[in-house]
């Protein structure tokens, strides 16, 4: 009855509102065959880790299009290490400056996709990590 | 995964029970990949439930079930009881591929530790929606969440069955939605033991309440308590207080007249069949099967080369020969 069946919580930290990337992001990742737990806009950090936590999922992708992205990606790391669940994957995307993608990596975000990746990009980043 | 340590299940129980929200979800994920077929686990629960009042909440699409239950939640909240929550969404019949969305209309409840929210897909398993939803309901009510709520669309076969985990269903009608009582009358109405009209600032949410009422009321057994209608606005938060109440009354009437009880070992029965029907077919029609599959013979079948029945009945035999 079931394998495991990989779980990825899809949010939108911050107070932009444009959710049209994040949902594009998790129909993709439904249709790749994962399950996906979509919280829509204006997440916190805090809630996003809650959710994330309750939820046991196994990954966390955020979209970040306001510029916020050298708080919210460490904030979000630092929760997860605060609360001992840094074993769940970060990983995100949105309009992100290349040279604030190297120090993000550095700090344990697993990816980073910026605008015009294609979506078979993020969708093999993961089945990379997620293999069988 | 192999990136996640696997802590023993009784230490496991003994941190959710302190109320940790990720010991939880780490039980919830181990009963919901294995079904009721982790029957250790599941035997390890069995003494620790019981006492969790589990609610079903079902309606069409759109209804505003979500809404609802983050309104509930948060009345039952000022009470202090600790809750529970399953949102059930479909999954593709395609790519097993989901998207859960319920906590949307639930994000202020995310930093709550007295609530923990699940999402569940159906993953299209016939019947074992239900086994991994009541694994679950187990789980929330031995770490002693109470009220359990459930929330599911009320449109296919697996989610009516979701509701047979339900001690008490809730059913959520809206109006506007044309002749709904058609669409409803079948399967649904039946289940239902408290009914809610949402929307109620909409108009014509008088005459759904009216037609339910008219419904509910032609059952045949004359002497049965007539289930309650509450009319509400989820949204505007009007209402949600005596739909509460409502159905913790409910409980206790239920509890009274010993109806709870009776519920729950039909369910139990109802349960444990479904269990040992998952497990003979993995011990012993599987094996069966896929020594001589069903899809090497389909074109022999089309042909009229060989015929199903005598396929199906050679099955029958080969499974008769290994059980003396």
């Amino acid at each position: 009855m079931s394998d495991k069946k990989i779980r990825i919580l899809i949010a939108k930290p911050g107070l932009d509102g444009h959710d049209r990337g994040a949902k594009v992001i998790a129909r993709t990742l439904r249709d790749a065959g994962y399950e996906v737990i979509y919280t829509g806009l204006r997440q916190s950090p805090e809630q996003i880790v809650a959710s994330a936590i309750s939820e046991d999922v196994d990954a966390i992708g955020i979209s970040v299009l306001s510029g916020a992205h050298n708080y919210l990606f460490p904030r979000i790391i630092e929760l997860l290490k605060e609360q001992g669940s840094d074993d769940i994957l970060l990983f995100g995307g949105g309009i992100i400056p290349d040279e604030d993608i190297p120090p993000l990596k550095e700090l344990g975000v697993a990816a980073l996709f910026t605008p015009g990746a294609p979506l078979s990009d993020i969708v093999g980043f993961l089945s990379e990590r997620y293999a069988s | 995964m192999p990136h996640k340590e696997q802590p023993d299940f009784q230490e496991l129980l003994a941190r959710g029970q302190e109320g940790d929200r990720r010991a939880v979800g780490r039980m919830i994920s181990r009963v919901e990949t294995n079904g009721v077929a982790d029957h250790v686990m599941m035997r390890q629960l069995w003494a620790h439930t019981g006492r969790a009042r589990v609610i079903g909440i079902t309606g069409p699409p759109g209804a505003g079930k979500s809404t609802m239950t983050d309104r509930m939640v948060k009345y039952w909240r000022k009470k202090d009881y600790r809750i529970g929550v399953i949102a059930v969404d479909p999954s593709s019949p395609f790519t097993g591929g989901a998207i859960l969305g319920d906590r949307v209309r639930m994000n202020d409840l995310a930093l709550d530790t007295g609530v923990y929210i699940r999402s569940m897909s159906t993953r299209g398993q016939l019947g074992g929606l239900s086994l991994a939803c009541s694994g679950a309901v187990s789980v929330l009510d031995a770490c002693g969440y109470d009220p359990i709520l459930i929330e599911t669309v009320g449109v296919g076969q697996s989610e009516v069955a979701v509701m047979n985990v339900a001690d008490l269903v809730l059913v959520v009608s809206v109006p506007g939605l044309g002749d709904d009582i058609q669409a409803i009358k079948a399967g649904i109405l039946e289940i239902g033991d408290v009914f809610a009209v949402n929307k109620a600032d909409l108009p014509g949410a008088d005459r759904t309440a009216r037609e339910l009422q008219i419904m509910l009321g032609m059952n045949p057994d004359m002497n049965a308590d007539p289930p309650p209608i509450l009319m509400l606005s989820a949204e505007q938060n009007q209402g949600v207080d005596a739909l509460c109440d409502s159905v913790e009354n409910r409980f206790a009437l239920m509890q009274d007249s010993n109806e709870l009880m009776t519920r729950r070992n039909r369910r139990l029965e109802k349960e444990l069949l479904a269990y040992i029907q998952d497990r003979l077919y993995k011990r012993v029609l599987a094996p069966v099967l896929i020594a001589d599959p069903f899809a090497n013979n389909i074109e022999a079948f089309r042909a009229n080369e060989r015929n199903p029945y005598t396929w199906a009945e050679g099955i029958m035999k080969k499974i008769e020969e290994r059980t003396p």
